[in-house]
């Protein structure tokens, strides 16, 4: 057997529009494996969509190449949409027909043969939670079933690589929460998924490897537990202690600051009441490089100081703090 | 990785047809509608200007088989135009419903071939039942000669596909935005520099304006269809443009829309 090609692969790529003085895509290079969950990561206008669009076929390159499953994106179209299937960020369902219709042309179109694309319809919008509202009008569909029904229909010509641009984006937390599952599931059955958010929660929860865009550019791609790393310092303990007779807020300070490990030390919100309404508690916000190591110390060393410990856990950096150590500008 | 067929040829031929379907299941459904939208107009046409008219002494008797051919080229063209040229200005400005056929496995230019062919088909369509209701409507009145049928059919079918590479044309250029004004800038002038109630050769007087309505397509189909449908009236035959001319035009403009019109087709779906 020949070896696996990449799902995606893409070198260099620049994309700049006919008037435009700059280039949407500037020179990006990245590739995704078969079965990955790839985001691309980004604030509105940093070149996602056109990534995208030049991986789907509806955006030419001005430079650069891009390959789906080992075949060219500009050379061979056809062979591309083939393997593809796309989620836009907007309801594109064709309004002339019934919901189950739009399943079924879609496979038509695609040469799925009949017997098979009637099941699959089936299948897939009974899958989906659609069933009972099969030969409705798109038109009476929430958002959230529009975007359901995008998937049935992306899925009823088995794609290899599946295109998600924005998925979420207009959709109900409930709705979210079920496209994220979808998603897992649909990876877990062998399907390559690349989306594009710009919400880092997303990207974080989903994707096994995410590419930072900005300004046309490719930052950084990696897991997002390597990209977390990127912060130097980046995690943190913080603790809620209440603070007894014996004992005083610098006291406690002053002993978290030395134990080994620790970069630094805060004293946040010092007076201010507890969630609980409780007095004399204050929070402590410790960094260091090997958070976990800290637990035991620190929660001896608010002891000895002569107060309790409430509470205790251990911060991640998002990937928002990712992008404002690389960007120095907030994601939205 | 999936079987895929390798076929392009069966690919592309199966996602036209499968294209095409799906435009006729959309339009049955619509049939009553679009085949009234189709009527309305001619109808009241033929009865105002062949009932009426001559009834009152405005018109002379035998006008209905002069007028006749040129509302049939015209209710053809407008079908044709509008059957591919409305959906297109939409879809390419917002609806962006068509892009589920520009990922299928087919070249862009055949989205576009298809949906030409398919607003042929309602010209067609259009511009047949006309004869029937030319019929019922002008009563004695109708007067189609039946010995040059393979000519009419030729020019029937001619015509519908000279409207749908102009809405084409028309449904890749225009934005949502301009629908009314192209209704009024387009449609209004194709539809009165078309020779549609007058024949070509009449205008012989007014010379500027002979020349002018040579530049409307709709001028070959009128002329054309006036060739294959009017009788001859005791002994008169009524001139009409040569019918090498009317062919050459109808080809031209049917080539030339095409071509440009898929160009544009494609800058607008692929950037």
């Amino acid at each position: 057997m020949a070896e696996n090609p990449p799902a995606i692969e893409v070198r260099d790529l620049l994309k700049r529009y006919a008037k435009a003085n700059f280039n949407a895509v500037d020179g990006v290079t990245f590739s995704v494996h078969q079965g990955e969950i790839f985001g691309l990561l980004g604030p509105n206008g940093a070149g996602k969509t056109t990534t995208i669009g030049v991986l789907i076929t509806s955006v030419l390159p001005t430079s650069g190449s891009a390959s789906i499953m080992g075949f060219d994106v500009a050379a061979d179209p056809i062979s591309i949409k083939q393997r593809i299937a796309v989620v836009p960020q907007m309801s594109n369902l064709d309004r002339s027909l019934r919901v189950r219709e739009i399943l079924t042309f879609h496979a038509a179109y695609h040469g799925v043969p009949h017997r098979e694309r009637e099941q699959r319809a089936d299948a897939l919008l009974n899958e989906l939670g659609l069933g009972e509202r099969k030969n409705d009008r798109v038109n009476r569909y929430s958002g959230g079933m529009s975007q359901r029904l995008m998937i049935a229909r992306a899925l009823m010509h088995s794609p290899d690589v599946l295109f998600l641009d924005e998925p979420t984006n207009n959709l109900d937390p409930q709705s979210r929460l079920f496209l994220w599952e979808r998603i897992r599931v649909l990876n877990a059955q062998g399907l390559t998924i690349f989306l594009t958010t710009h919400d880092m929660n997303e990207a974080d929860q989903l994707c096994g490897r995410i590419a930072i865009m900005d300004k046309g550019r490719i930052l950084v791609d990696d897991s997002a537990t390597e990209l977390k790393k990127l912060i130097p310092g980046g995690n943190a303990v913080e603790l809620r202690v209440r603070l007894s007779d014996s004992s005083n807020g610098t006291g406690v300070l002053e002993a978290l600051r030395a134990l080994p490990g620790v970069t630094k030390a805060d004293e946040l919100d010092a007076g201010a009441p507890d969630p609980d309404g409780e007095l004399g508690v204050v929070l402590y916000r410790l960094y260091a490089e090997a958070t976990p190591a800290l637990v035991g110390p620190a929660t001896q060393a608010v002891l000895l100081a002569g107060a309790q410990v409430r509470d205790l856990h251990v911060m991640q950096p998002s990937l928002e703090d990712v992008f404002i150590y690389l960007t120095g500008r907030h994601l939205r | 990785m999936t079987q895929r067929h390798a076929n392009r040829v069966w690919l592309a031929a199966n996602a036209f047809l499968a294209t095409l379907r799906r435009d006729l299941v959309v339009t049955r459904r619509e049939l009553a509608q679009f085949l009234l939208q189709a009527l309305i107009q001619p109808m009241f046409f033929l009865f105002i200007f062949c009932k009426v008219l001559p009834s009152i002494g405005l018109a002379a008797g035998n006008f209905a088989s002069l007028l006749l051919p040129g509302i049939v080229g015209l209710t053809e063209l407008m079908a044709a135009i509008q059957g591919v040229a409305l959906p297109l200005v939409l879809d390419l400005g917002y609806a962006r419903e068509i892009d589920d056929r520009l990922l299928a496995p087919m070249p862009i230019w055949l989205v576009a071939a298809e949906k030409v062919l398919f607003a042929a088909m309602r010209g067609v369509i259009a511009g047949s039942i006309i004869f029937p209701a030319a019929w019922w409507t002008l009563g004695s009145r109708y007067s189609v000669r039946g010995d040059r049928i393979p000519e009419l059919i030729g020019m029937i079918v001619l015509a519908a596909f000279a409207g749908s590479g102009i809405g084409l044309l028309i449904g890749t250029m225009v934005k949502p935005e301009h629908i009314s004004l192209m209704f009024s800038l387009i449609l209004t002038p194709l539809l009165f520099t078309g020779c549609t109630y007058y024949p070509w050769s009449a205008l012989h007087n007014i010379r500027w304006f002979q020349v002018l309505t040579l530049f409307n397509p709709l001028t070959y189909a009128a002329e054309g269809l006036r060739y294959a449908m009017v009788p001859t009236m005791r002994g008169y035959v009524m001139p009409t443009l040569p019918v090498p001319w009317v062919l050459l035009a109808l080809v031209l403009t049917i080539v030339l829309c095409f071509a440009f019109g898929v160009r544009t087709f494609r800058n607008r779906v692929v950037s």
